[in-house]
């Protein structure tokens, strides 16, 4: 995804002289293509995320589109404060992009993983949150989005190569894109998780269980109306996300479930219990916290047979 | 364009009116910076219109100290009467820190260690536009606490902003003490000329001496400025001078006609 940010960012600001990218010294063999294209409109601020957002704010009040990038984790936490008072208050164009959502740079350890980031931002109601699924959705995101008033988080994956089947690149700013439909179990998912649980989906029609799959891209404005619509028809949902399970689209669902009085059951798998010491592959994360598709279809299994046992 | 009249008496006056009439605190700070805020409303920003885009900026960093920026934009004839008098009322844009949303405020700020960034994000798009246009930021001493600000520090050095000018509120005090008691930021000047910053001391209450030392500098290429501007807390008022609870306090009637009386006994 941060290969299609970049080629997608470049044709943008051929056409868009505002467009300016700014770094938090990251992006080695991703930026290149913008900076070697713009040097003048391409800026690594040095290892300092509260300037980073701080610049781009002054820039922002000019006139400016700026695109600050960095390591999801970095981007978001660090420098949330100046991103609240600096675009969010102030209504700038300040677009925020962190890269490797949840456990995508495992081997690096847990102060690389973003598990927090799309809940802090879906808190602020004045930030667009966008969390694609794989690159193709990345680009149709970015290009649906760029020029939208008010700041913008997007939290891409590092993953050029996988495509979600059945995404075909769909994006729409407030909706959901269904990539699969079955009668027996929902799952709405977020984030380059989605492939597992394609993956997962594929597995458990395999066993004769049929599900819908939509992925939530356009975390706010939030798919409220198609979220509503489609939970209405099911008794037992799945929230998947590699993010912790309070905060984002699992917090999400259960909140329109709640207003809306609906009688569907959710179950959230995400990530509960802060990392341990132990570091590893993203799959061997996903896994020890019940987000491979295998753990997902014994979820799966488990909770549709809680659900046959208690009706 | 025509300066309306505008002076640092009558900046103090509103201040001392706004804070009794409002009942609140920040009077310490506001006076603090009464005589800057005179000479850069007076003397230094070009603003031929509120919304000309090629106007220069002025971001209070320190925003607690905001109600002598709103004395300013009042006597210049930006803000009405009525719109002062909101001054901490319900509903008002005027509130103890600046808000974007009032016309002649260009940043909100409020939590310190924020305003220098944008203020060198504001240099740098001026430098983009090829604008002549400059930015001033107004931080308070203590505000150097914050690690952020030496960031926008470094940044706005290496890219040789010079047309970025930060004004130091050298007052020697914060919320809950005396600078030197909670954390030494001494020596102020060598700390900034060592980022590679362009240091002048000056005192902070010298119109005439911050004015020509802002005209002095070159703001067309070289490093950023910073003036030291030495000053007293709650300059005017001998019983709030150098003294820590008029950061916070609110005057009684008796003190309210003291301190009134000290400003316009003042040459």
């Amino acid at each position: 995804m941060r290969g299609a940010f970049t080629r997608t960012l470049v044709e943008l600001a051929e056409r868009e002289p505002r467009i300016l990218l700014l770094t938090g010294d990251l992006g080695y063999t991703v930026l290149e293509p913008f900076a070697e294209r713009f040097p003048n409109r391409f800026f690594n601020v040095g290892v300092a995320e509260q300037n980073l957002v701080g610049v781009a704010t002054g820039l922002a009040e000019a006139g400016f589109l700026p695109f600050c990038y960095s390591i999801a984790t970095f981007i978001s936490l660090r420098p949330y404060e100046f991103i609240r008072n600096g675009p969010i208050l102030q209504r700038l164009p300040v677009r925020i992009v962190g890269v490797g959502g949840g456990f995508e740079y495992g081997p690096a350890g847990a102060t690389h993983y973003a598990l927090e980031d799309v809940g802090i931002m879906r808190l602020q109601p004045g930030l667009t949150v966008i969390a694609p699924a794989d690159h193709e959705q990345a680009r149709t995101a970015v290009l649906a989005t760029w020029e939208r008033p008010g700041p913008i988080y997007y939290r891409l994956g590092k993953d050029d190569r996988t495509v979600v089947t059945g995404l075909g690149g769909r994006f729409e700013l407030g909706r959901i894109q269904l990539i699969r439909e079955g009668a027996h179990l929902l799952i709405l998912t977020m984030g380059s998780i989605a492939s597992e649980v394609a993956s997962a989906a594929a597995a458990l029609a395999d066993r004769g269980i049929s599900c819908t799959v939509a992925v939530v891209a356009s975390v706010n404005p939030a798919p409220v109306e198609d979220l509503a619509a489609l939970l209405a028809r099911f008794p037992l949902a799945l929230t998947v996300e590699a993010h912790y399970v309070s905060g984002a689209v699992g917090s999400l669902v259960s909140e329109v479930v709640a207003e809306r009085g609906l009688g569907c059951r959710v179950v959230r798998c995400g990530v509960r219990t802060t990392p341990g010491g132990t570091s590893g592959s993203q799959g061997y994360l996903h896994h020890s916290h019940g987000l491979s598709s295998n753990a997902l279809v014994q979820t799966a299994l488990k909770e549709l047979e809680v659900q046959r046992a208690s009706t | 364009m025509e300066e309306s009249p505008l002076s640092s008496r009558q900046i103090r006056r509103i201040i001392l009116d706004q804070s009794k009439r409002a009942h609140v605190g920040h009077i310490g700070s506001a006076l603090s910076i009464a005589d800057i805020i005179a000479a850069l409303y007076q003397n230094v920003l070009s603003t031929p219109d509120l919304d000309d885009p090629d106007r220069d900026r002025f971001i209070l960093s320190k925003g607690h100290a905001v109600l002598a920026v709103y004395a300013a934009l009042f006597l210049k004839g930006w803000l009405s009467e009525q719109s002062l008098n909101t001054y901490c009322a319900d509903g008002t844009l005027l509130g103890v820190h600046p808000e974007h949303a009032l016309r002649g405020v260009d940043f909100s700020t409020g939590s310190l260690g924020h305003g220098l960034s944008m203020g060198a994000g504001a240099a740098l798009a001026a430098r983009l536009q090829r604008s002549s246009r400059r930015v001033f930021v107004l931080v308070s001493d203590a505000e150097c606490n914050e690690g952020s600000l030496w960031e926008a520090v470094m940044f706005a050095a290496h890219h040789g902003l010079s047309n970025l000018i930060a004004i130091v509120d050298l007052n020697g005090q914060q919320a809950l003490g005396y600078t030197d008691q909670v954390l030494s930021l001494t020596p102020m000047a060598e700390r900034w000329r060592a980022f590679g910053w362009d240091v002048h001391d000056v005192d902070g209450h010298d119109v005439k001496a911050i004015t020509e030392t802002i005209a002095s500098l070159d703001t067309t290429s070289g490093p950023p400025h910073v003036l030291i501007a030495h000053t007293v807390f709650g300059r005017g008022v001998s019983y709030m001078e150098r003294q820590i609870k008029w950061h916070y306090w609110p005057m009684s009637d008796a003190e309210y006609r003291q301190a009134l009386d000290e400003i316009d006994a003042t040459p």
